[in-house]
């Protein structure tokens, strides 16, 4: 039992920053609802209409909302680990993704291309598939001029950041003569919304899904020890038999695998594919919730739990200015007032001066029993 | 000679300083007097760094007072800035310049008081310091162009040049030879003379008794006492530093005896060449301990990184037990069962945040493969058994590797290469920066591990060192193998010799 203490309480100190930021939001949020006097923003109804019966209310949407960008956060963390840089282009990668879950999807003789319906269980998987594998070719492309070309992430990755969302509206043209397409099909709905009977969020099960297939991948390999020996020092890492380049590339197909999942995740949920706006500058809020989940964004150690947290903050932050009434054009100010906040408080100099803090009342306490011993 | 007034500089009094978990300071007092040279000796983990680092700013202490001439009251420190205005410099055992700036960006670094600079007067007092300190360097050098030796110069020129009261060198000299050695100390004694006081840090025994004045001895983090050096010998230094009496340092001359190994050759080389050394051939057989030495840069290291690939190799035929094998990268090398303690330990030894249970299980963990992690419990049980058998000093596994002391880094190190049970294992200056108790402890390591069959090949600057533990030495001049050493050609002055390219 006390092993088992330790052990929780030395994962959950590395979490400390975004428990203790999620922890304030909600605290936050308690005290607002408080001085109203209404706790409606808690609540969690069953909504329920033709298509069966769903759980809502603020903290189920916050959850589900947040799952595209806590499966991209997932990669960006490790991309960021290894190669102490972060990707850039995971909107547009997206997008191209998308594009090709569609396009691959699509009967294609149909007269009306501008809308999808009725598709084949098999066509799913064949986009599904198409779609990572597509999004994991792209990004190799991003780690092959980080890890073989030693060219700085963000600069790397800018390349895509800025023609993606063009390749991907170049295919989906081509093949279907349309820049956006509708997407109206009880599978695709079932897979970005609900699955009918089933009242949680689709986007839920996947969020879990792939913690369990990162879990698994920690498990069964040696992905996290040699990613972080190479974001550490590189040099010891490469002589101790570990080959950088490739530890860095895998960071990079993870990612690729997380940016597809995330794309299709999020063009279901919205029921349509514009090229032009899917995922739109969802790169910035991943880093963040990197940022927010305690991982050093020079590259090195990291949590992955820490960085899914980051997301689901970042989400409830945004779910709380909107239960404000912040106007959508202010919030991005209200928004960055927090994020500086949270960033402070997690900063090196704020926690060393903690820990002083801390050990200081610590010997405080225990100085007269020490005398008593004696 | 030392100046007659015996004026107080500084006093530091009942230093207390904690690390979770360890007590590095207890209550230590020293006290500097100008003009003077004062060594501060202690085994690994003493505190001497951790004393240092407080005077110097970089910690805060817990207790105590610090007084210093020209400042009335306590002097606060809080900053290697305050210290710096308070007339301290330091120069540390780790270089703690930019090595992508230039000589004269380094020396001015973090001096500027004015917003604007003048970058021509800066080059050509550059110019001149560098000269007047015989530093074979260029003011607008690029800093990392520069050897270890010089770049550990550049950083004395630059705290000498701000005109301090009291200068601080944390082993100087670990990474100079002998000649720059020779040069520091002429450098040391004339600022004595000017009147500044210094602290000097070594492991080096010899070089205590060369410059200093007086000796301030710490162990465990206590102060064992300070004596003028004239009554203190060697010996009795050395008793004290490890808190024991002369009888038992007796028995650690008794290193050994030296390993020739079997007649069964474990790895050979024909022509093996790399990007940084020469085509050179080599052997070692099962059970031998040879080493590589010669001046600093002279291939030394570049030939053994050769053998582990650690280098581009460019050619060469290498034999690994009679097999023909290809080593291209280190991985190959750990296969064939090849180990390699690199010379610079921060750099390319130590993963400094991962823990001492990482940092020793790492290259067992890539030898077994990217798909077959360890278990938890298997690697707790390793790191265990080599802390134990190591005497590895640590709060526990799970501590960064990198807020250990220097020879605790090396003994992991160290243990990270015999955790795969390498058949040939290279160490290459593992006594680098590191006690004289522990020195002698990896000298039996080594030869200990050459009986039970390990081959070794063993580099330290040291000549000594290596003279008590090989029993082949390869001599190195200008990046070839110049000579060959065995039995009885295995004295100093023979080194030497061979070293200068002296005829017999």
């Amino acid at each position: 039992m006390n092993a088992f203490m330790k052990k929780l309480k030395s994962s959950l100190g590395g979490l400390a920053m975004p428990l203790v930021a999620l922890g304030v939001l909600i605290l936050f949020n308690l005290i607002r609802c408080a001085v109203i006097g209404d706790f409606h923003f808690f609540a969690v109804s069953v909504a329920s209409d033709d298509k069966g019966s769903v759980l809502s209310g603020n903290i189920i949407s916050i959850i589900d909302s947040a799952s595209v960008l806590a499966i991209i956060a997932m990669g960006m963390t490790l991309v960021t680990a290894a190669c102490g840089g972060q990707d850039i282009s995971v909107g547009a990668v997206g997008a191209i993704a998308g594009a090709f879950f569609v396009i691959m999807m699509h009967p294609q003789h149909e007269a009306q291309l501008s809308t999808l319906s009725s598709v084949a269980w098999p066509n799913v998987i064949l986009g599904v598939l198409a779609a990572i594998i597509v999004a994991v070719v792209f990004m190799l492309f991003n780690g092959m001029l980080v890890a073989y070309f030693k060219i700085q992430p963000m600069i790397a990755t800018l390349i895509l950041f800025s023609c993606g969302r063009s390749i991907a509206y170049y295919f989906l043209f081509q093949v279907l003569g349309v820049g956006s397409i509708k997407l109206d099909d009880p599978i695709i709905f079932a897979m970005g919304k609900v699955i009918p009977g089933v009242p949680i969020p689709t986007s839920i099960f996947i969020v879990i899904l792939m913690g369990l297939l990162m879990y698994l991948v920690f498990k069964r390999t040696n992905l996290r020890l040699y990613t972080q020996a190479v974001g550490i020092n590189q040099k010891a890492a490469q002589l101790n038999g570990i080959n950088p380049t490739v530890v860095k590339l895998l960071s990079f197909v993870m990612l690729g695998v997380c940016v597809a999942v995330a794309a299709i995740v999020k063009c279901s949920n919205l029921g349509t594919l514009t090229t032009k706006s899917l995922m739109d500058s969802i790169e910035m809020d991943a880093i963040l919730a990197v940022a927010i989940g305690g991982n050093n964004l020079g590259g090195g150690k990291f949590r992955l739990g820490g960085s899914i947290l980051g997301a689901y903050t970042i989400q409830t932050l945004s779910t709380t200015l909107n239960a404000m009434q912040v106007s959508p054009d202010s919030m991005k100010a209200y928004k960055a007032i927090v994020i500086i906040v949270i960033m402070v408080a997690g900063s090196p100099v704020v926690r060393k001066w903690l820990v002083t803090q801390s050990g200081r009342i610590r010997t405080a306490i225990r100085s007269p029993q020490v005398k008593e011993a004696k | 000679m030392p100046k007659e007034d015996n004026q107080v500089v500084l006093t530091m009094r009942g230093i207390c300083k904690q690390f979770p978990g360890t007590r590095a300071l207890n209550h230590v007092d020293f006290t500097l007097r100008k003009g003077e040279i004062h060594a501060l000796m202690g085994e690994n983990g003493a505190g001497k760094s951790t004393l240092i680092k407080v005077l110097t700013g970089v910690y805060e202490k817990d207790a105590g007072s610090i007084r210093i001439e020209g400042v009335t009251g306590e002097a606060k420190i809080h900053s290697p800035q305050d210290a710096q205005n308070i007339g301290i410099s330091t120069v540390y055992q780790e270089i703690t310049l930019c090595p992508n700036l230039t000589v004269a960006e380094n020396m001015f670094i973090g001096r500027t008081r004015s917003a604007f600079v003048n970058w021509q007067a800066r080059n050509k007092r550059t110019t001149e310091i560098l000269e007047s300190l015989n530093i074979p360097a260029r003011a607008k050098q690029e800093l990392s162009r520069c050897s270890l030796a010089v770049q550990q110069m550049v950083a004395i020129a630059r705290a000498v040049d701000m005109q301090c009261k009291v200068l601080i060198l944390d082993e100087p000299t670990s990474s100079l030879d002998e000649k720059e050695v020779e040069m520091l100390f002429g450098l040391m004694r004339d600022l004595r003379d000017k009147g500044v006081a210094i602290v000097f840090v070594t492991h080096f025994l010899e070089q205590v008794y060369a410059v200093s004045d007086r000796i301030t001895v710490l162990r465990n983090g206590e102060l064992v006492g300070e004596w003028p050096v004239a009554e203190l010998p060697q010996v009795q230094l050395v008793a004290t530093m490890m808190g024991k009496s002369l009888n038992d340092l007796e028995s650690l001359e008794l290193v050994g005896q030296k390993s020739v190994g079997s007649e069964e050759v474990v790895y050979e080389a024909e022509n093996l060449s790399s990007t940084e050394s020469k085509p050179f051939d080599f052997s070692i057989r099962r059970g031998e301990v040879n080493g590589f030495t010669g001046l600093l840069g002279s291939g030394r290291s570049e030939s053994v990184r050769a053998i582990f690939g650690a280098d581009q190799v460019t050619g060469g035929r290498v034999r690994v037990k009679g097999k023909n094998v290809q080593i291209a990268t280190p991985h190959d090398a750990m296969k064939n069962g090849i180990g390699y303690l690199a010379e610079d330990r921060k750099r390319d030894g130590i993963i400094a945040d991962l823990s001492v249970r990482e940092n020793i299980i790492l290259a067992l963990q890539v030898l077994k493969g990217f798909f077959h992690p360890m278990k938890r419990e298997e690697m707790e049980a390793f790191a265990d058994e080599y802390i134990k058998a190591l005497q590895i000093k640590t709060a526990s596994q799970d501590t960064p590797i990198g807020s250990l002391s220097g020879g605790n880094q090396q003994k992991v190190i160290l243990a990270r290469w015999l955790l795969t049970h390498p058949d040939y294992l290279i160490l290459d200056e593992p006594t680098r920066g590191i006690d004289v108790g522990t020195k002698l402890e990896i000298q039996r390591l080594v030869l200990k591990l050459a009986e039970e069959g390990m081959s070794v090949t063993f580099i330290s600057s040291e000549i000594e060192e290596m003279l008590r533990t090989c029993s082949r030495l390869i001599v190195m001049r200008d990046r070839n193998i110049v000579g060959e050493l065995t039995g009885d050609q295995l004295t100093q002055s023979q080194v030497m010799q061979t070293i200068a390219g002296g005829k017999q």
